[in-house]
């Protein structure tokens, strides 16, 4: 499943990046622990965290994910946006708590498969 | 000349709500005294008011008490904050009272005491300081720096409330004077767990909760005197002054 979909589906608020939604997304992973993040997310994953540092762009980039989504409405920081605009992570915005975005990203994931 | 201090610069009091109540000011100076320590900080989490007292309690005595503050980031990092003075520390108190929010609850996290240099409680402190400001670790920082304060991330080698915990890495544009790794792990097994990190000064300090763990561990600084100027010095590695190894 594209990004894009997922962007469509669940209403999310795209903030920057907005033109490398065509990637494909193969799984995802929740969690506010950078350090815990970079031990077991996988390339291709979409990122659900609350963290809004710049850190969770190198994170990300690191860990060769697909994009990340900030949860609560969560406004990522005017560096964190500069960072990912030049790595080209997109990053999306959902005024939902991580537990019900991640059950409706892993809905959408396994119903496709 | 030169000589070697012995230093504990992270120590809580009974403000802190996980600290026992025991760590009154006059207790704690006590303790430290009978550690041998020359210089010690007096670090609560995200509250200042013991610090005064502490002052109080050290005066005329052999030892040097830095004014300081564990603060907690947005990101749930914990920073230490080390000034200069008390009227730096009060600055620094205001910017923390704005970005805190929530009321501690006592029977959950703890009592938060107040305490003078006679043993006597003062006040009692409602505030959540087992919470997180709203403010980021880089805000946090630059706010330290605004009031030529030393700001060092605090046990970055424990997974919980530690930059490299919450944050993953330090980047190379951070601005930290030192890292703080904690007795457990010690300087010479930090170093050679974090390799990457050989351009920073390390810290080893107690973070005591209890009067027990005061001075167990301690930094070696090489210094003139035992003053502020001087431990800035021995962070940047300037005119001799450093952090024994």
């Amino acid at each position: 499943m594209k990004i894009e979909e997922i962007v469509q589906a669940l209403g999310l608020d795209v903030k920057c990046a907005k033109d490398c939604l065509d990637r494909e997304v193969t799984g995802g992973y929740t969690g506010d622990l950078l350090s815990d993040v970079m031990g077991n997310s996988k390339a291709g994953y979409i990122w659900i965290t609350r963290q809004v540092h710049q850190n969770i762009v190198a994170v990300a980039s690191l860990k060769e994910h697909s994009a990340i989504i900030l949860i609560n409405s969560s406004q990522p920081t005017a560096e964190t946006m500069e960072k990912a605009e030049a790595e080209k992570i997109p990053i999306m915005v959902s005024d939902l708590p991580a537990f019900e975005i991640s059950g409706k990203i892993y809905n959408l994931l396994t119903a496709k498969s | 000349m030169l000589k070697v201090y012995h230093c504990d610069l992270h120590i809580h009091t009974c403000l802190s709500p996980c600290a026992e109540l025991d760590m009154h000011p006059q207790a704690l100076v006590a303790r430290a005294l009978e550690k041998n320590l020359d210089i010690i900080a007096v670090s609560d989490h995200n509250a200042s008011a013991n610090v005064p007292y502490v002052l109080a309690a050290a005066a005329g005595k052999n030892i040097r008490i830095v004014p300081a503050m564990e603060i907690t980031t947005r990101e749930e990092v914990h920073v230490l904050a080390l000034l200069e003075n008390l009227s730096a520390l009060r600055e620094l108190q205001a910017l923390i009272d704005r970005h805190l929010f929530g009321k501690n609850d006592e029977d959950r996290f703890g009592v938060q005491a107040v305490v003078n240099e006679r043993g006597e409680v003062e006040d009692i402190n409602t505030q959540l300081l087992l919470g997180a400001t709203d403010l980021s670790i880089d805000e946090i920082v630059a706010a330290i720096h605004r009031l030529e304060g030393l700001a060092i991330p605090a046990h970055i080698d424990r997974e919980s409330f530690s930059v490299l915990g919450q944050l993953g890495f330090i980047d190379d544009n951070a601005h930290f004077d030192a890292l703080e790794i904690s007795g457990r792990t010690g300087l010479s097994r930090g170093r050679l767990r974090y390799p990457e990190l050989d351009r920073y000064p390390f810290l080893t300090s107690s973070d005591a909760h209890f009067l027990r763990d005061i001075g167990t561990a301690t930094s070696a600084l090489l210094l003139e005197a035992p003053t502020f100027a001087e431990i800035r010095m021995a962070l940047a590695g300037q005119n001799g002054r450093r952090i024994v190894e």
